[in-house]
C-alpha cells in the first residue's frame, strides 16, 4: 500500500514536471522560432551594399480624396550598427529640397538632421519622434527605420498559415526601443524567400490600428527582394497611404561622404 | 567685374547671369527649374507716425530656382534670383541674387564659387553667431531672409571634423524700409549714404572660418569671421537730411572681429542649445549670448501631433540691443497632417522694462502646389526707455499665399 502511495505521488509529481516543462519548452520553442525566423530574414537582406530608391507616396483621406508625395531615400548598409539613410523630398514643391539625414542606432535612438533648403538650415532633431507621422502619412518614422538590429524586438512564433497563396510563418514582434507608437506587430514572413507580406500593428492601448500589405516583390542583384507597392490601412481613421516605387537601384558606390552634413545641404 | 554690376545694378546683373546660365545649360536638357510666387497682404494695428504710411501693405514677391548636377555627379549650378514689388515702399521694391553659384564635390572637399547663403547657429529667437551673410531688413524684421553674399568657400571633410573656410571680396548693404515702408518707420534710415571704416568700403576682403563637428549628442561649431560687420553701428549725430529736411540715420559699417561658438545637445525630446560670440572692433567691444531649451512631446494623445515648448535667455552687453537680458518662451506645434499645418508662438519678456514683443507664425498646405502663411509681430508694455518702442507704431498681421512649382 506504502509503496503504490509513494509510486503514485511520485507519478503525479513527475507528469506535472513534465507538463511544465512541455509548456515552458513550447514557449521557448515559440521564441527560438520566432528570432529565427526574423534573423533568417535579416541575413538573406545582407550585402545589398547601398541603394537608391524612389516613390510616390499617395495619402488617401478618410473622404477619398488623395495627395501626392514624390521622395528618393538612399541608404548605406552598415554592418556593426543601424544603416544609415538620406531621404530627399521632391514634391510637393513647397518642400523641395528638404531632406533627412538618419544615422539609425537599432535599439538606442536615431541620430536625424532636417534640412530646410528655404533657410539654409541644418537643424539636429529631437530622437523621440519614432511613432509620428512621416509627412502626414499613415507611416511612422519607426515604419522607416532600419531593421537590421535584432534586438529592435522580442520576437514570438505563433503559427503557420496561409497567406496570399504562399504558406506563411505568423510572428509578434514587440518593440524592445522607448518610444514606439506600438504594443505589438503581428508579421506574416512567406516560408520560402522570408519576405514580408503583411503587418498588423496594434497601438499603445493594444487595440487594432493599422495594416501594411506588400505587394508586387521584385528580386534585384539575383537576391535581394523589395516591395514594390505597399499599402497601409489605417483601421481607426479610415485613411490610407500607398507608396508605389518607381525604381530600385543597388550598389551604387555610395559612401559614408553621401551621408554626411554636407551631402544633406547638397540634397536637390 | 560681374560682381561690381551685381552690386552696383542688380537688374543687369540679373540679365547677365540668366544669359551666363542659359549658355552654360543650353546644351543641356536636364535643367530643373522650381520656386514660388507669393502674393502677401500686412496690416498694421496702430496708426502711422507719419500721414504718408498707409495701414495695408499689398507685395508679391517672385523666386525662382534653376539646377543642373552634371553628369559626373560632382559638379553643379544654382541660380536663385529674388525679386519683390511692394505697393507702398520703394526700398521694399527691389531685386536680389539670393544664389548664383558653381559647386564642385570632392572625396574629403567641397568648393563653391560664386553667390551663395550660409546659416550658422542653433538657436530660435536670435541667430547671433550667423555672419556671412547679410540681413535682408525689407523682407521682414525677424532677420531671417538673407541677401546674396559672393564668395569662395572651401569645406574640408576630416575625422577631426569639418573645416569651412570662406573668402569674401564683396560686402552687401542692409536693407532698411523707406520714408513709406513699415514695420521700422520710427528711424529713417539712409540706404545710399552708408559710411565703411576701411578706405575699401565695400570691397574690403573678409574672411571666415568655422570648425564644426558632431560627437554624439552634441554638435558644436566655432567660428571666426574678420571684416565689415553686417551689423552697422549708428550714432544720433551722423545723420543726414533727406529732400524734406528730416533726418535720416547713416549706417556705419566697421571692421569687426567675431569669434562665435554654437552647441547643441540632442538627448530624447530635449534639445539644449547655446549661442555665444564676443565682438571686436573700433567701437564695438562686446560679449552676448543667447541659452536655451526646446522640448518635444511627440504624438500627444496619439493625435500625431507633436507639441513643442522652448525657452531662451538671451544676453547683449549692448545697452541698446532690443534683445539684451530678456527671457523669450515659445510654443512650436507640428499638426503632421496632410497639410503640414505648423504654428509658432513666441513671447519675449525683457527682464529690466516691462516691455515684452511677442510674434506668432502659422502656416498650411493648400492643395499640393499652394501654401497659406500667417505672422503676427506686435510689442505690449513697451517702457519708453527700452529700444524696442521704435516698433511700437508697427505691429501687424501678414497673410501670404504662395503658389509653388
Amino acid at each position: 500500500m506504502k509503496v503504490s502511495k509513494l509510486f503514485f505521488v511520485t507519478l503525479i509529481s513527475a507528469l506535472s514536471f513534465m507538463a511544465i516543462c512541455a509548456a515552458e519548452s513550447k514557449l521557448l520553442f515559440a521564441e527560438d522560432k520566432g528570432l529565427t525566423i526574423a534573423r533568417e530574414a535579416d541575413r538573406r537582406d545582407e550585402g545589398f551594399g547601398d541603394s537608391e530608391e524612389v516613390f510616390t507616396m499617395t495619402l488617401v483621406n478618410e473622404h477619398g480624396s488623395s495627395v501626392k508625395r514624390r521622395m528618393r531615400v538612399r541608404t548605406l548598409e552598415r554592418h556593426n550598427d543601424g544603416d544609415w539613410s538620406l531621404s530627399i523630398f521632391d514634391e510637393p514643391a513647397d518642400v523641395k529640397g528638404m531632406a533627412l539625414l538618419t544615422y539609425s542606432h537599432g535599439i538606442d535612438p536615431d541620430d536625424q538632421w532636417l534640412y530646410m533648403p528655404a533657410l539654409k538650415r541644418v537643424k539636429r532633431i529631437a530622437s523621440n519622434n519614432k511613432s509620428g507621422a512621416f509627412m502626414g502619412s499613415e507611416f511612422s518614422f519607426e515604419d522607416f527605420s532600419s531593421t537590421n538590429d535584432i534586438r529592435k524586438y522580442t520576437y514570438k512564433y505563433l503559427r503557420n498559415e496561409q497567406f496570399a497563396g504562399m504558406d506563411c510563418f505568423v510572428s509578434e514582434w514587440v518593440p524592445a526601443y522607448e518610444h514606439s507608437g506600438y504594443k505589438r506587430m503581428i508579421v506574416w514572413h512567406d516560408t520560402l524567400e522570408y519576405r514580408v507580406l503583411k503587418i498588423d500593428y496594434y497601438n499603445r492601448g493594444d487595440k487594432f490600428y493599422k495594416t501594411l500589405l506588400l505587394k508586387e516583390y521584385k528580386q534585384f542583384l539575383g537576391k535581394y527582394w523589395r516591395s514594390m507597392r505597399m499599402e497601409m490601412q489605417n483601421h481607426l481613421e479610415n485613411r490610407s497611404t500607398i507608396l508605389t516605387y518607381d525604381k530600385y537601384r543597388f550598389r551604387l558606390g555610395l559612401t559614408e561622404r553621401d551621408f554626411d552634413q554636407n551631402a544633406l545641404k547638397r540634397s536637390n | 567685374m560681374m560682381l561690381r554690376i551685381f552690386l552696383l545694378n542688380p537688374l543687369t546683373a540679373l540679365l547677365l547671369a540668366l544669359g551666363m546660365f542659359f549658355i552654360i545649360c543650353s546644351n543641356v536638357h536636364a535643367l530643373e527649374l522650381s520656386g514660388n510666387v507669393t502674393a502677401e497682404y500686412r496690416y498694421f494695428f496702430e496708426s502711422p507716425v507719419r500721414d504718408n504710411l498707409e495701414k495695408h501693405n499689398l507685395s508679391v514677391a517672385f523666386e525662382p530656382k534653376l539646377y543642373h548636377l552634371f553628369a559626373n555627379s560632382r559638379d553643379s549650378i544654382s541660380f536663385i534670383p529674388f525679386v519683390r514689388l511692394d505697393q507702398n515702399d520703394p526700398q521694399r521694391t527691389h531685386l536680389d541674387i539670393r544664389e548664383l553659384k558653381w559647386q564642385k564635390v570632392g572625396g574629403q572637399w567641397e568648393l563653391r564659387i560664386g553667390i551663395d547663403k550660409v546659416f550658422w547657429g542653433v538657436t530660435e529667437t536670435v541667430h547671433l553667431v550667423n555672419i556671412i551673410n547679410q540681413v535682408d531688413m525689407v523682407e521682414n524684421p525677424d532677420e531671417e531672409d538673407l541677401l546674396g553674399q559672393p564668395m569662395i568657400n572651401l569645406t574640408l571633410i576630416q575625422n577631426w571634423g569639418n573645416l569651412n573656410l570662406f573668402v569674401l571680396p564683396a560686402f552687401r548693404e542692409r536693407t532698411f524700409p523707406g520714408r513709406d515702408g513699415r514695420p521700422g518707420s520710427s528711424v529713417l534710415i539712409s540706404n545710399d549714404k552708408a559710411v565703411y571704416e576701411s578706405d575699401a568700403k565695400q570691397w574690403h576682403t573678409d574672411f571666415a572660418v568655422r570648425w564644426s563637428k558632431t560627437i554624439g549628442p552634441w554638435d558644436i561649431g566655432i567660428s571666426d569671421f574678420y571684416g565689415t560687420s553686417r551689423e552697422p553701428r549708428f550714432d544720433s549725430s551722423v545723420f543726414t537730411l533727406d529732400s524734406r529736411g528730416e533726418r535720416e540715420l547713416i549706417p556705419i559699417y566697421e571692421i569687426t572681429n567675431q569669434i562665435g561658438m554654437d552647441i547643441q545637445c540632442t538627448i530624447g525630446g530635449w534639445l539644449l542649445k547655446l549661442e555665444a560670440i564676443h565682438r571686436s572692433g573700433q567701437t564695438d567691444n562686446f560679449f552676448a549670448s543667447a541659452t536655451g531649451f526646446e522640448y518635444t512631446f511627440e504624438n500627444i494623445a496619439l493625435s500625431g501631433t507633436d507639441f513643442g515648448v522652448f525657452g531662451e535667455y538671451l544676453y547683449d552687453e549692448r545697452e541698446f540691443k532690443t534683445m539684451n537680458r530678456d527671457i523669450a518662451a515659445g510654443v512650436r506645434l507640428s499638426f503632421n497632417d496632410m497639410q503640414s499645418t505648423e504654428v509658432l508662438a513666441a513671447l519675449i519678456q525683457d527682464t529690466k522694462y516691462s516691455s515684452r514683443s511677442y510674434y506668432l507664425e502659422a502656416s498650411r498646405r493648400l492643395g499640393n502646389s499652394f501654401k497659406l502663411a500667417a505672422e503676427i509681430r506686435g510689442v505690449a508694455n513697451v517702457d519708453d526707455r527700452d529700444p524696442l518702442v521704435e516698433f511700437k507704431a508697427d505691429q501687424y498681421v501678414q497673410i501670404s499665399l504662395g503658389y509653388y512649382f
